[in-house]
This record gives C-alpha cells, structure tokens and sequence, in this order.
C-alpha cells in the first residue's frame, strides 16, 4: 500500500470521514475487526483533540492525516498547524482516582496509548504539531 | 455525517435512553441534551440502552461523567445495559465497570431500581 493523505476541515462532523479512512486502510494491510476498530478509534481521539486543542473549534482550519504501511504494521500521522498541544506534559492520569472525581474529558490521550501500540508527538519545522500512532499487525507486540 | 439518535422511553418511574449509531465528539451533545431533559425533568433513574450503539468514543464517555454525580446525588442512578462486546471494551479500558453499573440486559437493570425502592 502507498502511503496516502487526507485532508479535513477542523470540524467534528468529519470524524466519520477519518475513522472511515484509516479503517479502509487498515483492511488493506490485513488488520481484523477488532484492531481496525481500536485504530479508527485511536485516530477518532487524536483527531479530536486536534479540533479541540489546537484549533478550538475553529472550523477554517485544516487537519492531515497520512496512513502508511510500515514493517508489518500500519502507521498514522496527524498533523495541524495549530496551537501547540503536548499531552506529554500532561500527568498520567490514575483512573480510579480519575473516575471517582467524575472529571470530564481528557480520556482521549490515555485512550490512544490502551489502544496503539506507539503513541508519539512531535514539534516539525513550520510550527507544525504531529501525532503519530503505529499498530503493529504482529499480536506478540500488542 | 455519522448518525446517532437518542430514543426517551418511560418505564414508570425508570427512563430508558435507546442509543444507536455512532457517539462521538460530534454527536455527544444530543446525548447531553437528552440528559439535561431528564434532570430538568427530575427524572433521576436512567437506563441507558446501548442495543445499537456501534461506536463510542471519549467524548461519549465524557457525557455519562458528566452528569452522573449530580444523578446519584439525587439518589438515582445511570445504569448501562445491552451494550456489544465492541463498545464494552472501550469502557472496560477507561475502568468505567468499576463506577458504573453495566448489566447485559435490561430488564436486570429495571429489577434493581425497582428493589431499590421498596
């Protein structure tokens, strides 16, 4: 598979269109149900965080997802040109702790890492913000 | 455009939520609102049916955080039901089984609200 992009408005009613196209994606490379569902999730999460964070809802703004094949496993990177948002400064949550306070939000990026097996943010050259999330195929990894 | 819809059932005292499509951040406000009618409505025994919900994601999740404090706090309960193995799993891994009621069908879900009461 080649790797390819699409891109979409900053806007929550495109979210079906990114889970609909790493799904397809992930299909190709040989993924089951149970893995392309985590990835459209995955994806689903850091999408939205991008919507919400980086861009605060505003909806002129672009969002670009390129899915990959990498070795034996599928490789997805976001990128926005948004405010940057890092949630490795983030504390871990503890979520017992977590869910007995009844916070809300702020499960997504805790979602992504139970979900993929590599999680990865990154500052590029041109104020650019990068998510990159990579399943591996192989069961022994996950 | 992914669909969801939010159906209100009475069940006496009990109101049953019917979910189906698809929960995410962009459907979650129909979830919120359906909540805020049955709280302005002080109506505080919910049974969330999740028979044909086929996606859920944090945002989702989000909403039943949102307002279970203030639905215990007037002694009632958010009670799960029906949910596929599929959206189970997205609860399991946040460890919302640990705060949340979640039976496999609901009539076990109206049997304990009615036990309650007596």
């Amino acid at each position: 598979m080649r790797a390819r992009s699409l891109n979409i408005e900053s806007r929550t009613d495109r979210l079906v269109d990114a889970r609909e196209f790493v799904s397809a994606a992930a299909q190709e490379l040989g993924f089951g149900d149970d893995d392309i569902g985590k990835i459209a999730l995955a994806v689903d999460e850091a999408c939205t965080n991008v919507i919400k964070h980086a861009y605060h809802f505003d909806g002129q703004q672009y969002l670009t997802i390129t899915v990959e094949a990498g070795k034996n496993s599928i490789e997805i990177r976001i990128t926005d040109s948004g405010e940057r948002f890092d949630p490795r400064e983030l504390p871990a949550p503890d979520m017992k702790e977590y869910l007995k306070k009844f916070r809300k939000g702020g499960l997504g990026v805790y979602l992504m890492k139970k979900l993929m097996d590599e999680v990865e943010y990154q500052l590029l050259p041109g104020k650019k913000n990068e998510v990159r999330l990579v399943k591996y195929l192989d069961t022994r990894h996950s | 455009m992914s669909e969801f819809n939010v159906q209100q059932r009475e069940h006496g005292e009990i109101s049953v939520l019917d979910l189906k499509g698809y929960l995410d951040a962009h459907t979650a406000p129909k979830l919120e609102d359906a909540f805020q009618d049955l709280l302005a409505a002080a109506r505080f025994n919910i049974i969330v049916n999740c028979r044909d919900l086929s996606y859920i994601s944090s945002a989702g999740l989000g909403v039943f955080m949102a307002f279970i404090e203030e639905v215990r706090k007037n002694e009632g309960d958010i009670k799960l039901t029906n949910m596929t193995p599929k959206v189970f799993n997205v609860f399991d891994l946040l460890g919302f089984p640990l705060l949340y009621d979640i039976t496999n069908e609901e009539a076990e879900a109206i049997r304990k609200f009615t036990e309650k009461r007596k």
